[in-house]
């Protein structure tokens, strides 16, 4: 059953060391900022985060980076014109990379939360991504093997939860948090707002919440939205 | 895929940029469900009239993208593929990445345009990396769009700065897809890549017998 948090530290408490976390969100839309800073402050050490980029700014992810925490990215897309943080530990080779195509990231993420135990993928055949992977042809076209990526911990952000830990997101903000919240051991999701059971509409709920372990409000997407705007 | 006569413009070319994307959005059949690349490509859509009734796709999940925000229209979690805050039209949707890449791979996009370092006579894509050692490798969506849209357009010049050109026999960079390629529309030609190989569709500021000479793809024309 859905846990609601009194905070942060308490919604993310227990992440161990050399943990796997699954991060949402695609630059800052959609990124649990605040339950990236409670990781942080939990001070959990060598971990392996997967995450569409790999930080932007000095903020979330890239602050994370920038403590020492993280042992290996797993990310479509690590290059940005903001991702100075994670750029410098890659060249200092103080942190490893894997990239993954976007989709075929995000169907190892459904694939992990779907039981689904390895999938056939046209995406990346003929390239580098697919190198020393298992090739098959059927139909007539080719396709790679690729296999799910587990999390030990999800951090998701929504826009609103109820006590059931029942979800709904906002926008381009959704991206990778329906997925991700179905691929983790213990799922954490920091909402704006929590309603009574009942208050959300079941026809429109994205994420029901038998994926939601733990939910906490966070207020402030306007601050933060003023903070991204600037950076 | 068929093609036209090919159309020598000698008075009319290089196209510049603008020029291009407006070709290109020409090009784009009415009704489709359209993806635009980051960067240059993503200029096409300011070429889109309403009457081509193009519905847009994003693959950070969206369908039925508007132009950029202004103003009291940003909004952070509203962005497009590179991030820029966008608006939405009427009938917009949202949907996570997993059915956002399926929309891509699944074959339901009609047309994708895209960037490109190079493409060869055969459609084969290259346009993720350089290949130098100190390149930060990053790929997002392009490998998923390049296979999976049912028609792949590439916009690009067709020489890079060092005057190199960048449709070629056989790409040199790595790959972002093998025989994907469906057309390629740049500054000075339009080519279709078809199983007999490439067609020049139009020149711009040139003629066929000049692009047969600056490049060792061959090129078929009627």
């Amino acid at each position: 059953m859905t846990v609601i948090a009194p905070d942060t530290d308490a919604a993310v408490a227990g992440v161990a060391d050399g943990a796997t976390v699954l991060v949402g969100g695609f630059g800052t839309a959609g990124q649990p900022m605040e339950l990236i800073d409670a990781l942080i402050r939990s001070g959990a050490r060598d971990l392996t985060i997967v995450s569409n980029n790999a930080g932007n700014g000095d903020h979330g992810l890239a602050a994370l980076l920038a403590a020492g925490q993280v042992r290996k990215v797993i990310c479509s897309f690590p290059r940005q014109s903001d991702s100075y943080v994670f750029d410098g530990l890659y060249r200092a080779g103080k942190i490893e990379l894997e990239v993954v195509p976007q989709g075929n990231l995000a169907e190892r993420i459904r694939a992990a939360g779907a039981g689904i135990g390895a999938f056939f993928t046209p995406t990346g055949v003929g390239t580098p991504l697919a190198e020393g992977k298992e090739l098959r042809r059927i139909d007539g076209r080719d396709y790679v093997l690729e296999y799910p990526i587990r999390g030990d911990v999800a951090l998701v952000k929504a826009h609103r939860a109820d006590t059931r830990g029942n979800l709904v997101y906002r926008k381009t903000a959704r991206n990778f948090g329906p997925i991700m919240a179905t691929a983790a051991t213990t799922t954490v999701v920091q909402v704006e707002s929590v309603v009574e059971a009942g208050q959300i509409d079941p026809e429109v709920v994205v994420t029901p919440g038998i994926f939601v372990d733990r939910v906490v409000v966070c207020a402030g997407r306007t601050e933060r939205a003023e903070e991204g705007a600037a950076g | 895929m068929t093609s036209s006569t090919t159309v020598e413009q000698r008075e009319r070319g290089p196209l510049s940029r603008s020029e291009l994307a407006a070709q290109i959005a020409a090009d784009i059949p009415a009704g489709s469900y359209v993806n635009l690349g980051i960067g240059q490509p993503t200029t096409v859509a300011d070429h889109l009239s309403p009457e081509h009734d193009v519905v847009l796709h994003t693959e950070n999940g969206m369908l039925g993208m508007g132009p950029a925000a202004h103003g009291d229209e940003v909004d952070l979690d509203l962005v497009n593929a590179g991030k820029v805050p966008v608006t939405e039209t009427p009938g917009a949707a949202y949907f996570h990445h997993a059915d956002s890449f399926a929309m891509m791979r699944g074959g339901h996009l009609d047309v994708c345009v895209l960037g490109a370092f190079q493409v060869s006579g055969s459609g084969d894509l290259a346009n993720w990396h350089t290949g130098e050692p100190d390149a930060i490798p990053a790929v997002g969506g392009a490998m998923d769009l390049a296979i999976g849209a049912r028609q792949v357009f590439v916009m690009m010049t067709l020489f890079d700065k060092e005057g190199r050109a960048k449709l070629v026999p056989s790409c040199t960079y790595p790959l972002t897809g093998v025989g994907c390629v469906s057309r390629v529309y740049t500054d000075l030609a339009t080519f279709d890549v078809t199983p007999g190989g490439v067609v020049v569709t139009a020149t711009f500021g040139t003629t066929v017998a000049e692009l047969r000479s600056r490049l060792d793809v061959p090129l078929l024309a009627d």
